[in-house]
């Protein structure tokens, strides 16, 4: 299992738009994805959950990932958080 | 058997029914055939909604525009979860049906949506409920039928015509139109017309007797459809066929031909339409311009306001397709027969004499410059852009709806983003008092247009939709003839243009009159458009005036209609 911290900062949060971008990223890999935000446990590859749990912008969140494939995937998940996941 | 209805839209067809019937989402009936089966219905479900869905979202973004077809890809995501769809397939292990899986997980999204405090996010339980209507009735096989895809030679059969039935609907493949409901100026009639095709209305108990597949006949000239017909009523339809063809046909030279009657005095014809798509069947018509644009299509059929950029868009596109030609864009008409949900308007007892139209407009300034600010911004290139106000009945209503256009000016000079500053602002004559004040009006107004539907309506102070008093209905009563004769006056003493967009503006038997007082501008359905100005150049000056003479010395509706008719067929 491979995690870490990050920051989102795009503005309108995990709002429909990211969130489709980032299910989309991660179903390429076969690790599974998991976010943790606040009390919140969230399927990183489920859109519905992901939109659901409302993150907005500046929120701290942990992405945690397992299985095959765990580094790529982590990379792409923090690569993309970081980057504003097209909404900038 | 022969079915009576209301004729809506010229011209015969002759086709096999294809029913669109009520969707019923009801499952209970559905027996549960085992995990495998009822897991691989719901994926076939699942393929079925996204493929159906993304189709629905090319169009729109054709049609409408990119924004819009982001929700329709945004359910197809939504729906790809596999998350959800691993949910979906737990309940089918519970021993459920794929219909009451897709409602149950469904359903508990949407209200996790509807919980959450993100006002966003709230909206997407819109969005859930939609998924998850659509995704039970491609399950239950009740998805009706995919307009965009009907066999050519289909004659449409449904309760009603819906602006949303005609995204995508290819037109050469459907023979007619025949609906259980609306009359003469419904939604259906004026979406029909559009589409050029014939159509018959309000036939009673239709659905129940027409089935899929049953050969049909429809006469939307006659207001006559023949059910399952024989050999010789076929004949004798393709013969009738043949002829309006013809006929229509014969209209083609008039497309090239200026508008002018036989003396070469010249007159505006225009079109009127209903959304930004129907502008380029519009253009096509050889109309000169758009009468009336009705901006009430972009509010309906959707669940939030349209924002500023959502309508700029819609109008400046038809500015656009009619660049060097006028456009006449009437502001939210709402109330009375034509309600919206979200605006919340609440019920009234009299609709049609209520919160509707400009009144509503004028209290709602802040949804109202919206629309304003939208029209000026969409004029600011071609500049050929003009707003009516609809259902004015006094001097303060064009005064406060100027106000407001004056302050959306100042603001948008301010922000520094261009907009027409010499935009003209004209009321809608569509009732007695407005009709009566006229010579008031005329100073406070750039134009008029007349609108004969309602001021025959209100004039006459009878519901157009109630059948057992349709027949005071007629804008030949002696009253409405005076009324839009004092109109079209008090323009031309103002010097003022004046315009009729009602559906009287196509009428032959009126032509003459509105000719001789002066009328500048005809604004008819596109299908009418050819045959408009055919009928225009058939009068003198001399001729017309002789005719509205004669005719409005005469005191009854029923004495006019004689006398037009003979005088016009002569």
């Amino acid at each position: 299992m491979v995690s870490k911290q990050v920051k989102v900062i795009n503005p309108q949060g995990l709002h429909m738009r990211p969130a489709q971008l980032f299910v989309a990223e991660m179903a390429k890999y076969k690790s599974d994805v998991t976010i943790l935000f606040g009390e919140k446990t969230i399927n990183g590859k489920s859109i519905m959950n992901l939109m659901a749990s409302c993150i907005k912008m500046d929120s701290e969140i942990e992405i945690r990932c397992e299985g095959e494939q765990e580094t790529e995937a982590l990379e792409a998940a923090v690569k993309l958080v970081e980057s504003g996941l097209g909404d900038l | 058997m022969i079915l009576k209805g209301i004729a809506a839209s010229d011209g015969v067809g002759l086709g096999r029914a294809v029913c669109v019937r009520e969707e019923s989402l009801d499952y209970s009936q559905v027996p549960y055939s085992g995990k495998e089966t009822e897991k691989a219905r719901l994926l076939a479900g699942i393929e079925e909604f996204g493929a159906r869905t993304s189709a629905m979202a090319d169009r729109i973004r054709e049609e409408v525009g990119q924004k819009e077809s982001e929700i329709l890809t945004g359910q197809i995501a939504m729906l790809a979860d596999p998350f959800m769809r691993s949910q979906m397939q737990e309940a089918i292990d519970a021993g459920v049906c794929a219909e009451a899986a897709a409602d149950s997980v469904c359903t508990m999204y949407a209200d996790m949506f509807a919980g959450v405090e993100d006002e966003m996010m709230r909206q997407r339980a819109a969005d859930i409920k939609d998924i998850r209507a659509r995704l039970l009735s491609i399950l239950l096989g009740t998805a009706g039928v995919d307009l965009s895809a009907l066999p050519a030679g289909s004659v449409l059969v449904a309760r009603e015509l819906t602006p949303s039935m005609t995204v995508g609907l290819k037109k050469e493949n459907v023979a007619a139109i025949l609906t259980a409901t609306g009359g003469k100026t419904s939604h259906s009639a004026i979406l029909a017309r559009a589409l050029q095709l014939p159509a018959v209305l309000s036939v009673p108990k239709m659905l129940e007797l027409v089935k899929d597949g049953d050969g049909l006949i429809v006469d939307g000239s006659e207001g006559v459809a023949v059910l399952n017909p024989d050999e010789r009523t076929r004949s004798e339809y393709l013969i009738k066929q043949k002829e309006f063809q013809e006929k229509t046909a014969a209209l083609e030279i008039y497309r090239d031909q200026p508008t002018v009657d036989a003396d070469g005095t010249r007159y505006s014809l225009y079109a009127n339409i209903g959304s930004a798509a129907e502008a380029e069947t519009a253009a096509q018509s050889g109309a000169e311009g758009i009468g009336l644009f009705r901006t009430e299509f972009l509010f309906m059929d959707r669940t939030s306001l349209p924002d500023e950029t959502v309508q700029f868009e819609a109008y400046h596109a038809v500015s656009k397709i009619m660049a060097g030609k006028e456009v006449i864009i009437r502001t939210l008409d709402v109330g009375g027969d034509k309600a919206i949900e979200y605006l919340g308007m609440e019920k009234e007892e009299n609709p049609f004499l209520g919160h509707r139209a400009i009144r509503y407009c004028l209290d709602r300034p802040e949804l109202y410059k919206v629309q304003l600010r939208a029209l000026l911004r969409a004029g600011a290139e071609e500049k050929n852009i003009r707003i009516m106000l609809p259902l004015v009945t006094c001097v303060e209503e064009v005064r406060a709806a100027r106000d407001l256009l004056e302050q959306c000016k100042k603001e948008l000079a301010e922000a520094g983003i261009p907009y027409d500053a010499d935009i003209a602002l004209g009321a809608m004559i569509e009732t007695p008092a407005a009709a009566l004040i006229a010579d008031l009006l005329a100073k406070e107004c750039d134009f008029f247009s007349i609108g004969t539907n309602d001021l025959t309506q209100y004039t006459m102070a009878v519901d157009r939709g109630n059948a057992k008093v349709e027949k005071l209905y007629s804008p030949l009563q002696p009253a409405v003839l005076r009324s839009i004769g004092n109109v079209i006056v008090a323009a031309k003493e103002a010097g003022i243009p004046v315009g009729m967009c009602g559906e009287a503006a196509a009428d032959p038997r009126l032509l003459p009159l509105l000719m001789a007082w002066g009328l500048d501008e005809f604004s008819v359905s596109p299908s009418a458009v050819l045959a408009t100005r055919a009928n225009i150049r058939r009068w003198t000056g001399t001729d017309a005036a002789l005719v509205t003479d004669e005719a409005m010395g005469l005191s009854t509706a029923t004495g006019v209609e004689g006398y037009l008719r003979a005088s016009v067929n002569k």
